[in-house]
């Protein structure tokens, strides 16, 4: 291995970090261009440490050559490979396509600003995806929630002001618990390497400190990764973000907490406290469930798209809790398979919305009137995305679907009751895409003409390349399949059998 | 003694907290606020943690207070009434808090050697810093070296929050650049002999603490963090007392945004050295013949690193929010 390719883990969170104070003294208008090369740069890395996992298995690293759990390791396994891929490729495409969407929201005079801050959002969520240290980890969760704030804020609405202040308040609140957590872990085990800690914590196990903690660490992580019912920051964060930014966001921010979720559940926890499977699947299924038919239940009656597929969001990620509460290999293959999938539905929704948006002012579903008409070629590629959401054979989204509904079936009777939910909310997916397309091709077009129909080249791109990402990785699902199947035995390697 | 001290500290805390809770109007919050980080800066302090204290004091006692009063200045002084609902804050609140002392039932005894956090990594640091680095401060070896890419990624979250407040605060309705500064803006205390003259006779004496604080971290408290915010509150104190106007003229702010922007590029390109020498990401070994010399060299360059960005970003915010005052 050549020396640079052992400096992969690394360079995949220092180049885009290190850009950022470059893009505040560049010249404004290099900013986006400078921005958007350093995603793509990432974007690179990020396939070459993935090749690399798949080739050769988990790449380690060591920060300023210290050895752990003295120094801080960097580890990138499949699991961490599959959301580097996600994180990296919704950053480049939602920047390559979002220039001028973005230049009208955000206003030229602070773009620079606003590039950096993308640029650090992407640093710290990439940072706590290689990162095998819990402190680390919280750092980087800095890092990046601060910066999905300024692209919150960056939204044109004045409403997106009180909605990144509740978003602030609750990610903090989040942030807070997960420290207690890991204040209280190191207390009694004196490491925070997580391997290490992995370790030593058995011999403390079932003492009151470390049940705290891992009390404080779930319900920490489920509130910044929205799960029901701690989802409520949610819907008006990315109704309000400007589009492209809640394309960003809504592909992987969440994401990432769930990562931690389940790398501090299943490599930590799992082995060690009694009865947690148990408990992690009693506690995590109903909220999945629940969050499934209230998200659809609630997207169904919305009147404001962005929001409606805000929604939408809180049901799919309800489907990875899913499987990932049924603790089998099954189950935490769709749950990381949708992980992956769900961001490239969801990513290509948005961007199509961040195209259609100067059409329809207010972007609610009466606005949408006469949209399949203007911008067929947008509206076709959003349909697409729209299909791999609900989950139709040939797109994306069936696949993870259908190994969920396999995994669920592999529980026999009370498996049957799974499926169900499975199908009612992809039932309910129908009716709230249906919506938007009902009156993108039916609906009476708004009284003002729009102001101009032509997309701009490089955002139909974008869209395109994610739509067309949604039908190949439903066609050929190898790659992300591989990733998370790996993924999956991982986590599950650390339960006794 | 140190319990009992520690108790009496805990007690002031609890009620200036309980204080600020119920206090409605916002400019005794943020004094009483400033008095509870002193409090929490002492309690450090009995715990023999003269790093964090000293940070607490600089940042939390210091020049967040400022801060707070700057923003007060564009808002209004008195809380509205609050929407939400107290009852059910106040549930989760107490709810948590039992957790947390549900969660203490159990945990080792204070100061006892045998605990975990002294018998597992703690020797290694104690050991090996002698042997590594030659300095006596073991704290900044940790932050600087041992976890310097933790260090690194604060540095990060310092910026992003100065990003964040210039993004705010530079555009959007209400915001005129054009505008030209209000009488008080040029003049300052300038009117009020007495501050002027203390102040004028504080400033160098804060500045020299600040530059102490900096270099001398590798032999006794302190580093670029509390020495950033000690320097960023010298040149508020001058800004308070000559005008806002005056003190941007000794530092633009293209200057300040320089500072914020290569104070995280000094410490990044000291890392990326490492690679580039032939060692990893934040080696210092490698950045001399001799790697001890290295180690020193790499901690005094991000350090300063550390120290330009902290200065950097709290003038900034300051003069963002000075610059939308009514």
């Amino acid at each position: 291995m050549n020396p640079l390719a052992a400096q992969m883990p690394a360079l995949q969170v220092i180049v885009p970090m290190l850009m950022a104070p470059f893009v505040l003294l560049l010249p404004r208008g290099l900013s986006w261009a400078a921005a958007a090369a350093a995603s793509l740069l990432a974007f690179g890395i990020a396939a070459q440490l993935t090749a690399t996992v798949i080739d050769s298995g988990p790449v380690a690293y060591q920060m300023g050559s210290w050895p752990a759990p003295y120094g801080i390791e960097l580890s990138v396994d499949a699991l961490s490979a599959l959301l580097l891929l996600v994180v990296t490729g919704a950053s480049s495409l939602a920047l390559v396509g979002g220039r001028a969407s973005l230049a009208a929201a955000v206003g030229e005079d602070r773009e620079h600003y606003f590039y950096a801050a993308w640029l650090l959002a992407l640093a710290g969520l990439a940072g706590i995806a290689v990162s095998a240290d819990a402190f680390n980890i919280f750092v980087f969760m800095e890092i990046s929630s601060l910066a999905s704030y300024v692209l919150v804020a960056g939204g044109p609405d004045r409403r997106a002001l009180p909605a990144v202040f509740k978003y602030l308040i609750m990610g903090t609140v989040g942030a807070t618990f997960y420290l207690i957590g890991i204040g209280l872990i190191y207390m009694m085990t004196g490491t925070l390497n997580l391997a290490d800690m992995e370790l030593r914590i058995a011999e403390v196990a079932d003492k009151e400190p470390i049940l705290a903690a891992a009390g404080f660490i779930t319900v920490g992580l489920a509130l910044k990764a929205a799960i029901f019912p701690l989802h409520v920051w949610l819907p008006n964060a990315y109704t309000y973000a400007p589009h492209i930014a809640t394309a960003f966001l809504a592909a992987c921010a969440t994401k990432v907490s769930l990562y931690v979720l389940l790398r501090f559940d299943f490599f930590v926890f799992q082995q060690n406290l009694s009865g947690h499977a148990f408990q992690f699947a009693a506690y995590l299924m109903p909220l999945a469930i629940l969050g499934i038919l209230v998200g659809s239940g609630v997207a169904m009656f919305e009147r404001n798209v962005k929001r409606l597929l805000a929604f939408s969001s809180v049901a799919q990620i309800g489907y990875i809790m899913l499987g990932a509460s049924l603790v089998s290999i099954g189950g935490l293959t769709a749950a990381t398979l949708h992980l992956f999938n769900h961001a490239l539905a969801k990513g290509g929704l948005f961007l199509a919305i961040a195209a259609l948006a100067p059409l329809a002012a207010g972007l609610r579903l009466k606005d949408m009137g006469g949209m399949a008409r203007q911008a067929p070629w947008t509206f076709a590629a959003f349909v697409v995305a729209g299909l791999s959401l609900i989950g139709i054979p040939g797109t994306a989204g069936f696949v993870s679907k259908w190994y969920l509904v396999s995994a669920a079936m592999a529980l026999g009777a009370p498996g049957i009751a799974l499926i169900g939910v499975v199908v009612l909310g992809s039932l309910m997916a129908v009716v709230y895409v249906w919506r938007i397309v009902e009156s993108a091709c039916f609906g009476e077009p708004p009284e003002n003409p729009a102001r101009s129909a032509a997309v701009p080249r490089p955002l139909g791109a974008a869209i395109w390349t994610a739509a067309l990402a949604n039908v190949y990785f439903g066609i050929a699902p190898g790659l992300p399949l591989r990733l998370s199947s790996s993924a999956a035995a991982t986590l599950l390697g650390h339960v006794p059998a | 003694m140190t319990v009992l001290f520690g108790i009496f500290l805990l007690t002031l805390l609890l009620i200036t907290a309980v204080a600020i809770v119920r206090a409605r109007n916002l400019f005794v919050a943020v004094m009483l606020m400033g008095i509870a980080s002193l409090l929490i800066a002492a309690s450090f302090l009995l715990l023999d943690a003269a790093d964090v204290a000293l940070t607490e004091a600089a940042v939390g006692a210091g020049v967040s207070t400022v801060l707070f009063l700057s923003a007060l200045s564009i808002t209004s002084e008195r809380e509205r009434a609050s929407s939400s609902r107290p009852l059910i804050s106040l549930a989760v609140v107490t709810a948590a808090a039992l957790i947390v002392i549900y969660s203490t039932f159990d945990k080792p005894r204070f100061g006892d050697p045998e605990a975990p956090v002294h018998s597992h990594v703690s020797p290694w640091y104690i050991e090996k810093t002698e042997e590594y680095m030659e300095i006596p401060n073991m704290v900044t070896a940790v932050l600087g070296s041992f976890r310097g890419y933790d260090t690194l990624g604060e540095v990060f979250v310092v910026l992003v929050a100065g990003i964040g407040v210039l993004f705010l605060l530079s555009g959007g309705p209400g915001f005129d650049s054009g505008k030209s500064p209000p009488p008080w803006a040029k003049a300052g205390l300038r009117h009020y002999l007495i501050p002027r003259v203390a102040g004028r006779l504080l400033i160098p004496f804060i500045l020299l603490l600040g530059l102490y604080i900096q270099f001398h971290g590798e032999y006794g408290p302190g580093g670029g963090f509390q020495a950033g915010a000690i320097i960023a509150a010298a040149v508020i104190l001058y800004a308070l007392l000559e005008g806002e106007q005056n003190a941007l003229k000794v530092l633009p702010r293209p200057v300040l945004i320089g500072l914020m922007a290569g104070g995280a590029i000094l410490y990044g390109a000291v890392g990326v050295l490492g690679i580039l020498m032939g060692g990893n990401f934040l080696d210092y070994s490698v950045l001399a013949a001799d790697s001890v010399k290295g180690q020193q060299r790499g901690i005094l360059l991000i350090e300063a690193g550390v120290g330009m960005t902290v200065t950097g970003v709290l003038l900034s915010i300051f003069h963002s929010f000075a610059a939308r005052r009514r």
